[in-house]
């Protein structure tokens, strides 16, 4: 894991400082809201409905122990006893008080952690592959690029007043788990004649414009990479649209000025910036890459895992559901879900935040990650310990067995914290995952990704959700809107709407209508929600969604 | 014809803890809504606005709410309002903790 030098931290104590005045000269009357507010998001704090809300990044969502035990200390000291984990791999504070957030940000500090650039138009946290490092599919370890992106893109002097955000996703896999179409620059590790690039992806993204991402570049090798992402920004921020904030961001600059337009701005871009990149760049990611040097992985025999596995059924369906290929023979990647039943999707107690913390320590190199899916992981497991993982998470209410099941859903805070939001998000996930849990069909639904958004902002992802949900404000009542067949991964796609919405009181049953609509529509239990929708197409889920108008339209 | 003129109240976040707060008749803020004074007058609604708006040290945001008039005081005509009111729906957290 990267370390911060002598440099990183005097950076952040200055910085630190800085807005400990500015947040002292706010509170005197000394600024202006209108003056402050640009400084605050600067520092990742919002004003939100109900109190201040500090987003801290988890650069490329990796964390150690020492880090996740701060934020358990944050979270009680300042807040109310629990973080929640978001989309883009941060973790969101609900109630902090704005004369706390300064001493918040060097408790932060002191484990090398910020909030810098987590709002704000500039380029936010770099989001990874949350198995990287790990996978078994892995071509290379996307994070000591995201490092250096990190530190390119903070407090980068061209890029502190840009047209909007700007997002940066990286995957080192092939199987696309980092949404990487869906951002302003997607980047996928690729191989080419042994040699190790990268393709750009660029102009993805969600929001009231959602696009899929169209390749800059099929390959730009590493010595590149630095100037051909400082090019694009650079022309992006030059041309880009200020007149309108719905049609600033990248997507819409690919869309009205075109793809091979922007291809010959970048490419002649990068031939001035490549000359002023001296090599620099090069000899710190080596120094960084270093950093991420795999540990030393444990060889000794798996143990008892195999009995137990045999067993006990309830590790069993744990094991089944929760872990993944490791690239080390005897290893598994542990996936802990933050979607108990019931409970609040990507919320974390302090305590079980020291628990996985403390989990890490003792059995996973000391190494976490935050997905996007809003869940822990533990990357580095021996297959030996799990099932002494697995009893521990159980006592935490850690262990659920759901993960990219029907209840393992993403959701935004919604218009429970929001204050863009249009409807209430968090009691819609509630409710899915505890009626699916009472009909006890998760596990013969199977994969099935239901993502829910509470405006059209889409910071929970509902437009590449197998099945979307968006929260409306429709004449003054929640209303929800069912967007389906969308995919974020390396196939992705953009939901398509269903038809009218849904009441707060409808979309409950709706979602179980479409669900049995799929059991009786697959070929076979292995054909999953999504390519059953791909085969048949919006027609026979729709039917099962509005029976009425399906009944009137066949008399 | 210019929309007839609704109830409101003034609504902003505390500058401090950023909770929801309401002016009353008394120039005060509180954190109770049925504690807020009820405009029924456009041209007073603005003079109020204004007066909250002036004490920047103190909140941030103010605007105006709509409110229907019930038996206790004012009550939120929008659910966004519902909500600032009370606190979040997945924890007993915020106002209806306090209150």
């Amino acid at each position: 894991m990267y370390q911060y030098s002598d440099f990183d931290r005097a950076f952040l104590t200055e910085r630190n400082a800085q807005f400990r005045h500015q947040v002292e000269r706010r509170i005197d009357g000394s600024l202006t809201e209108d003056e402050f507010k640009p400084l605050r998001l600067m520092n990742g704090l919002y004003l939100q409905l109900h109190a201040y809300m500090l987003r801290v990044a988890i650069p490329y969502g990796t964390l150690n122990s020492a880090q996740m035990r701060q934020l358990a200390i944050i979270a009680e000291r300042w807040d109310k006893g629990y973080g929640h984990f978001t989309t883009r791999q941060n973790i969101q504070y609900n109630w902090p008080k704005l004369p706390d957030v300064p001493d918040m940000l060097d408790a932060l500090a002191e484990v090398g952690m910020h909030a810098i650039q987590t709002s704000g138009n500039t380029i936010r946290n770099v989001t990874a592959d949350h198995f990287a490092g790990a996978a078994a599919d892995e071509i290379a370890d996307p994070r000591p690029v995201a490092e250096l992106l990190r530190q390119w893109s903070t407090d980068h002097p061209e890029f502190q007043f840009m047209p909007r955000k700007f997002k940066i996703a990286i995957t080192g896999s092939p199987n696309d788990r980092a949404v990487t179409a869906a951002h302003d620059i997607g980047l996928r590790i690729v191989e080419r004649d042994g040699e190790i690039g990268f393709q750009v992806i660029v102009g993805g993204g969600m929001g009231r414009t959602p696009m899929v991402g169209k390749v800059l570049a099929e390959f730009v090798s590493g010595d590149d990479l630095l100037p051909y992402l400082e090019a694009t920004v650079a022309v992006w921020n030059v041309i880009g649209r200020r007149d309108n904030k719905y049609k600033a961001r990248i997507k819409i600059l690919v869309h009205e000025y075109g793809l091979e337009n922007l291809r010959a701005d970048v490419e002649a871009e990068f031939a001035l910036r490549k000359a002023q990149f001296t090599g620099a760049d090069q000899k710190l990611l080596d120094s960084i890459s270093q950093m991420f040097a795999p540990p030393r992985f444990d060889t000794a025999d798996t143990g008892g895992f195999a009995t137990v596995y045999d067993d006990d059924p309830v590790f069993r369906a744990w094991a089944d559901t929760n872990l993944s290929a490791h690239r080390a023979p005897g290893y598994a990647i542990v996936t802990v879900s933050l979607k108990a039943h019931g409970a609040t999707p990507g919320d974390a107690s302090a305590e079980q935040m020291r628990v996985l913390a403390e989990l890490a320590e003792q059995f996973g190199h000391d190494e976490l990650r935050i997905s996007h899916e809003q869940n822990v992981i533990l990357p580095h497991v021996h297959k030996r310990h799990l099932p002494a993982i697995h009893a521990r998470l159980k006592e935490a209410g850690l262990a659920t067995a759901n993960i990219g099941l029907i209840s393992d859903i993403i959701a935004c805070p919604g218009m429970d914290y929001c204050a863009l939001a249009t409807a209430r998000s968090i009691p819609i996930a509630q409710e899915i995952a505890t009626r699916f849990d009472e009909l006890k069909l998760e596990h013969d639904v199977g994969p099935l990704k239901i993502k829910i958004s509470g405006c059209i902002n889409a910071c929970g992802h509902h437009h590449v959700g197998h099945i979307g949900i968006l929260g409306l404000d429709r004449a003054g009542v929640e209303n929800y809107q069912i967007t389906l067949g969308g995919s974020g991964t390396e196939d992705a796609a953009i939901g398509q709407r269903a038809g009218p919405g849904f009441s707060a009181d409808e979309i409950i049953p709706a979602i179980e209508r479409l669900v049995y609509a799929y059991l009786d529509l697959r070929t076979e239990p292995s054909e999953t929600f999504l390519q059953t929708y791909r085969r048949l197409g919006l027609a026979p889920f729709k039917a099962a969604l509005y029976p009425e108008k399906h009944a009137l339209a066949a008399e | 014809m210019s929309k007839a003129f609704t109830p409101k109240v003034v609504t902003a976040s505390h500058l401090l803890d950023g909770d929801v707060i309401y002016l009353t008749a008394e120039d005060t803020w509180s954190r109770r809504l049925e504690e807020a004074e009820v405009i029924e007058d456009e041209a007073h609604a603005q003079l109020r606005l204004l007066d909250a708006e002036s004490q920047a040290d103190v909140v941030v945001g103010a605007y105006l709410a709509d409110v229907a008039i019930g038996a206790t005081g004012p009550e939120p005509t929008h659910f966004r309002e519902t909500f600032r009111r009370t606190g979040p729906s997945n924890y007993f957290h915020g106002k209806q903790a306090g209150l």
